[in-house]
């Protein structure tokens, strides 16, 4: 049971990151590789504002705007000026700026582990199961935002505009929508979520080193493609099954070892019986 | 330039490569008419709309909006200023609703302004303005007898309804000049006497200045008070429809000698 929960809330870790990832490509149409390294540098913001004798919720926040201002940057920056380039150029250019952030922080923070001690719950106790409270929290709030996230896209203008700018961006801007607007304020919210990722990761793990970002990146991508790549639900759904799957996994004692090969076992196998993973849209060929 | 013109284009044109697509357009629509550009297929009709909502960018010439300059604007500026178009091979936003389909279009007026802090907050402008949009919506549905398919995907009206609902789509951006592309393509001879009146009904309600391609010549004979003839990328006949019916050039063609 309790290993159940731990998993929801990795899962809702998980579904943080591939919220990103998946809202970046339905709506620039582009994978971002360098969204797991965004959370890499939230860890570090938390890092440097808890060694300044910042309030842990002062670190959070600190945490959430400098990876919303580094995602727009990045955005600006590195893929505006490729918009409508060959998809590999831009592909490249994503890895080359998760190698990028990664080695800048490797340069200021150093190659080592470093412990970070946002907060400490003691674990409780409900009903005889032993849960740890970090992971109730994490779950509570990455149930809430991604509550929050589906309200704003549904019933908003703005999320209107997301929608019209994925199904189609050529009509969307003849339909006086300004596409670079939405595609940078998909990038802040997807950076935003990846700050909050960040904090829960740093509660679960409370330590941090410049690659901290690639693991989680990858499993949140594999779980983005699980639930079908660009489908907002298809990313929680898929974060929450990694999530779930890499606990129960690393709580049997024989599987413990190979968790991680399952783990992408499993994207292999939903992919041969559903290519366009678990929520994903089937595209109509037009004859 | 005189300012009576609510489009004009003067010798506007473009080449890809070294092929001259189009080349030495110059319409001129007055407000509150109903234009129609013909011509066979290949001729640059489409080229043409493309160039005057800022897909292409022009190699020559330059265009006008009520007497303001769009040469060169981006897309979205071009709708703002007031040119809104629909699209030869439906483009609507297929997995929103119609009524959502709709509201995308309203996205960009002031009397619907609300902040995205006003919507993350559910801040009673957010309602306000979220209700408003959604009633205009209605009403502008209505008009094409849409407003009992309005929950549905778009992707699911047949298609017919779905010329209909580009058309209410693109009236929702408020446009000065509406751009129709083939909008009686796929309609039974019902249906377009329908659209014709649809037409004409949003010339007139909305003092609207329409310029359309089609091929259904019964169509454009039956609305256009103008038309310009097109072929191979050049104007080759502009003026009354009857006469451009019996202008032995345009019959050449159409059908050949």
């Amino acid at each position: 049971m309790s290993t159940f929960i731990d998993g929801l809330s990795l899962g809702s870790i998980y579904a943080l990151i591939a919220l990103g990832y998946t809202m970046v490509y339905g709506i620039a149409k582009m994978l971002n590789f360098a969204h797991g390294d965004i959370i890499m540098v939230g860890s570090y913001a938390i890092l440097t504002t808890l060694a300044l004798n910042g309030h842990p919720l002062i670190a959070i926040l600190a945490a959430i705007i400098v990876c919303t201002v580094l995602g727009v940057l990045i955005e600006k920056l590195a893929y505006k000026p490729l918009r409508g380039a060959s998809p590999l150029a831009v592909l490249i250019t994503a890895i080359g700026v998760s190698y990028l952030l990664q080695s800048v922080a490797q340069l200021i923070f150093g190659a080592q582990t470093r412990p970070i001690s946002l907060v400490h719950f003691e674990p409780v106790v409900i009903g005889g199961v032993t849960i740890s409270l970090s992971a109730i929290i994490s779950l509570a709030v990455g149930a809430l935002i991604m509550i929050c996230l589906t309200l704003f896209i549904k019933f908003t203008k703005l999320g209107r505009a997301m929608i019209a700018v994925s199904e189609d961006r050529a009509a969307a801007k003849l339909m006086g929508i300004n596409v670079n607007m939405i595609i940078m304020v998909t990038f802040a919210i997807g950076s935003a979520l990846a700050a909050f990722a960040s904090t829960f990761y740093v509660m679960q793990i409370p330590n941090t080193s410049p690659t901290l970002g690639s693991m989680p990146g990858i499993k949140a991508f594999t779980a983005a493609v699980i639930g079908g790549i660009g489908s907002i639900p298809g990313a929680m759904l898929g974060g929450v099954l990694m999530g779930v799957v890499e606990k129960i996994s690393l709580s049997i004692p024989v599987l413990a070892p190979y968790t991680t090969a399952l783990e992408f076992s499993l994207l292999i196998i939903i992919l041969l019986v559903k290519p366009t993973g678990l929520l994903g849209k089937k595209r109509r060929e037009k004859v | 330039m005189s300012e009576k013109y609510m489009l004009e284009t003067q010798d506007l044109g473009i080449s890809f490569g070294g092929l001259k697509a189009v080349q030495g357009i110059d319409l001129k629509i007055r407000k509150n008419q109903l234009y129609g550009l013909i011509g066979p297929n290949g001729a640059g009709k489409t080229t043409i709309f493309n160039l005057i909502t800022g897909v292409y960018t022009p190699t020559t010439g330059r265009f006008f909006l009520d007497g303001e300059d769009l040469t060169g604007k981006k897309q979205e500026v071009i709708n703002h200023k007031g040119i809104a178009r629909t699209f030869q091979n439906i483009r609507l936003f297929n997995n929103m609703t119609v009524v959502s389909n709709v509201m995308v279009g309203l996205h960009n007026q002031k009397e619907f302004a609300c902040s995205p802090f006003a919507s993350m907050l559910r801040l009673p402008v957010h309602f306000e303005s979220e209700t408003k949009m959604r009633d205009r919506a209605k009403e502008l549905l209505s008009i094409f007898g849409l407003e009992d398919e309005r929950n549905n995907l778009a992707c699911n009206l047949p298609y017919g309804k779905q010329r209909k609902l580009e058309i209410a789509r693109a009236l929702a951006t408020n446009p000065k000049l509406l751009l129709l592309d083939e909008p009686a393509a796929g309609m039974n001879p019902n249906e377009t006497e329908e659209l014709m009146n649809t037409v004409r009904f949003i010339r007139d309600k909305f003092d609207m200045t329409i310029l359309l391609i089609e091929h259904d010549l019964k169509f454009v004979s039956g609305l256009c008070d103008e038309v310009t003839v097109l072929n191979f990328g050049t104007s080759l006949y502009h003026g009354e429809v009857e006469k451009a019916l019996h202008d032995p050039e345009v019959v050449k063609a159409y059908i050949g000698k």
